[in-house]
């Protein structure tokens, strides 16, 4: 193609016209005829040629639409059509809406304290953003594609499950042990995957995400199979209990018992976990570990001839990614009182990767900012019933087609000698496993 | 080390290849290559395109495990390294073998100083007690970062990128990223440094400009192995040269001596000497 492809109305058209020629071809038979059972039994088909024509109709504009958006706010000349003014104002937003987010997250429980919708759903988002950040270790800056992350959610899970109910241990000893545990379970996959890149590399963590789900199902006497571990305790507050007992914090306080109370301190525990991750993170990004992670996802052979060992730096992010899962999974398991394997589906894998990738990867607010869009958006949508799904899907489409790098589209550097420059998305690897 | 010392070590070999022979499957790319390039000498290995120069360097930095042959580096202090047992990484870990690649591979996605920490990664390393004192922000490991950001500030002023420190390395323009590579490798400190085609796509003024770079880290102490197409570098700095030609090597020698070689001239424009001849001394 030639440097300025033609972008006319004709082109448009064109476009369109070919869209909706594919909609009728694949709709014609799943929406233009509609077979049923007559009332003997028999097939009998009715014609719903109407629908058809409003569906390839709907195509037909909203390709119009899409291309007329991509051209607008597409990834090409986006900086030449914002004005400088609106590119100032977005920097200064920019700078104070990770600050800004924390103290709104930090009062959240203030604000909403009568709702307990909200402040499930802020756990919730929680949750993801500190397995965002977790899974953004593996992906983001060491580019490694694992599609198996729920493995280390449910190994961190399951261990504080056990280990709690079996032994009686406190949560705040089985934490760092489901962490260590599932850090294990990351060195362990890491050494057969090494060798492998890319899609074989992403295939390989898969089957290990459903191997440790077949293993739960079926280890029938440790894990309790298909029923799951029932009677998980709750944490407690450094060993005092959380209930309306005599020996519990409101009763110590000499405050009034409500549930809110426990509901608040797994708030705020989450929210510690996610920041610790957090914390974590950002201290590593600027250490050796850090830079050769990175450096490894953009190009591993550059790394060998550095004398950087890669096989341990890979291993490092696997076991430092699958270890805050496994804080994660602790967690998932005391809040839940209740776990089975159900919990743990590729389909938490994906949703933790497609927060990953649509924050923008290796971007800490980015993975933030996707975590809320996608379990808050999910909850937003709740009303469309039905269409919730469909929604949800173009939503993210188009949110891919506007930023395809992710939401934070660039990455911050972790030295600097005189100014920190914004790299853009563009020139940075994605890694090739 | 003093000038007594010095004068000691001239003639001695940093690097030895003995009868190195790598094949592929029935493809013979290397054979019974033997070759020494000496200590605080630029050594250029040259030859036409396909005359297994590349797989002599991936045998020697550990890309690939030669299937024959010994590869012998000595280091200041006596220590003898048998590169061919080594491979991978380490290579430039243990045995101090830099090396740069015909097609620039820098990490395009860092900035230019983040290039040259990420060479010093095992010091650093080390420094940041593998992590854990890094984690806690010791004084130890602060010390070391400082070094290091002045050891890459130092090579950047050296290659002329000082100004484009925080720039990403893949916005540099292609001369300015050859020498970044080139400071990046020397960032590791190495004892030998192997230099795949540096002056490849660099316009005469930058060749110079390189011929210089190359010149003053040989009269820093570090031994230089280079391929390379420009003959005119190749001429320049070159203290040592040997020609490679299908494999096996057809001359060595200095610059002069291999310039009038009639092998030489052979290898590289068929028979016609007054053609080659032409070429080879375009090149002074």
């Amino acid at each position: 193609m030639t440097a300025k492809p033609a972008k006319g109305i004709s082109f448009l058209l064109k476009t369109a016209f070919i869209n909706a020629l594919v909609a009728l071809v694949l709709f014609s038979l799943m929406v233009g005829i509609r077979t049923e059972a007559g009332s003997d039994g028999q097939l009998t088909y009715m014609t719903r040629f109407g629908e058809l024509a409003s569906l390839v109709g709907i195509v037909f504009g909203g390709s119009i639409v899409i291309e007329l958006l991509r051209q607008w706010i597409g990834p090409t000349g986006t900086e030449k059509l914002v004005p400088p003014a609106i590119q100032s104002g977005m920097s200064f937003v920019g700078r104070y809406l990770a600050p800004a987010l924390l103290i709104f997250t930090l009062l959240v429980p203030v604000i909403f304290y009568n709702q307990r919708y909200i402040l499930d759903l802020a756990i919730l988002v929680l949750t993801y953003v500190m397995l965002g950040w977790g899974l953004n270790v593996v992906v983001g800056l060491a580019g490694l594609l694992d599609l198996g992350y729920v493995a280390f959610y449910a190994v961190g899970a399951y261990s504080y499950a056990l280990l709690a109910t079996n032994f009686g241990w406190s949560f705040w000893v089985c934490l760092p042990l489901a962490g260590i545990l599932a850090a294990f379970w990351g060195v362990l996959l890491g050494f057969p995957v090494l060798r492998l890149r890319g899609d074989y590399l992403a295939i390989v963590t898969l089957a290990f995400g459903e191997i440790i789900r077949l293993v739960i199902i079926n280890w029938q006497s440790l894990t309790g199979g298909p029923n799951g571990v029932p009677g998980i305790p709750r944490p407690t507050f450094f060993g005092i209990p959380l209930d309306n007992s005599d020996d519990g914090l409101a009763a110590k306080l000499g405050i009034e018992y409500s549930s809110t109370h426990r509901i608040i301190f797994l708030f705020y525990l989450i929210l510690a976990l996610a920041l610790l991750t957090n914390w974590v993170t950002i201290r590593l990004r600027r250490l050796p570990i850090g830079r050769a992670w990175e450096a490894l996802r953009e190009d591993e052979v550059a790394c060998r001839a550095l004398g950087i060992n890669t096989t341990t730096t890979k291993l490092t992010a696997f076991a430092t990614g699958a270890m805050f899962g496994g804080f994660a999974g602790a967690f998932f398991a005391t809040r839940q009182g209740f776990i089975s394997p159900e919990s743990f589906t590729f389909q938490e894998s994906a949703l933790v990767l497609a927060i990953v990738v649509l924050g923008g990867m290796g971007s800490q607010l980015g993975v933030a900012l996707a975590a809320l869009a996608m379990i808050g958006g999910f909850e937003l949508f709740r009303g469309l019933e039905t269409y919730r799904m469909l929604v949800f899907g173009m939503a993210m489409v188009l949110i891919m087609i506007w930023r395809p790098r992710g939401l934070i589209g660039h990455r911050a550097p972790t030295v600097y000698l005189t100014k920190a420059q914004a790299i853009s998305s563009d020139l940075v690897k994605e890694g090739h496993g | 080390m003093s000038g007594d010392k010095m004068s000691d070590k001239i003639g001695d070999k940093i690097l030895g290849v003995d009868r190195l022979t790598m094949r592929f499957g029935g493809i013979v790319a290397v054979q019974d290559l033997s070759f020494a390039a000496e200590r605080k000498k630029i050594t250029a290995l040259i030859g036409p395109n396909g005359a297994g120069k590349t797989t002599v360097f991936n045998c020697i930095t550990g890309f690939y495990r030669p299937t024959g042959g010994t590869i012998r580096l000595t280091h200041d202090d006596g220590r003898v390294i048998a590169l061919e047992r080594l491979n991978d990484f380490r290579i430039a870990k243990q045995a101090k073998v830099a090396r740069t690649f015909q097609n620039i591979r820098l990490f395009p996605g860092m900035t230019a100083l983040e290039n040259l920490m990420v060479a010093q990664h095992n010091a650093l390393m080390l420094a940041s007690g593998f992590t854990l004192l890094g984690l806690v922000g010791a004084p130890v490991y602060r010390d070391a970062e400082k070094r290091a950001i002045n050891l890459a500030t130092d090579w950047l002023r050296r290659v002329n990128l000082l100004d484009r420190a925080d720039d990403a390395a893949g916005n540099l323009a292609y001369g300015d990223q050859r020498r970044l590579e080139i400071a990046r490798a020397m960032c590791t400190e190495p004892a030998l440094l192997c230099l795949d085609e540096p002056a490849a796509g660099l316009n005469a003024r930058e060749s110079a400009a390189l011929s210089e770079l190359l010149l003053s880290i040989r009269n820093d102490g570090t031994s230089i192995l280079l391929i390379e197409h420009d003959m005119s570098v190749v001429m320049e700095i070159s203290d040592h040269i040997v020609v490679m030609d299908h494999g096996v090597k057809i001359a060595q020698g200095t610059p002069r001596e291999v310039r009038d070689d009639p092998k030489v001239i052979a290898a590289y424009l068929g028979t016609d000497e007054e053609e080659a001849v032409a070429v080879m001394e375009g090149g002074t």
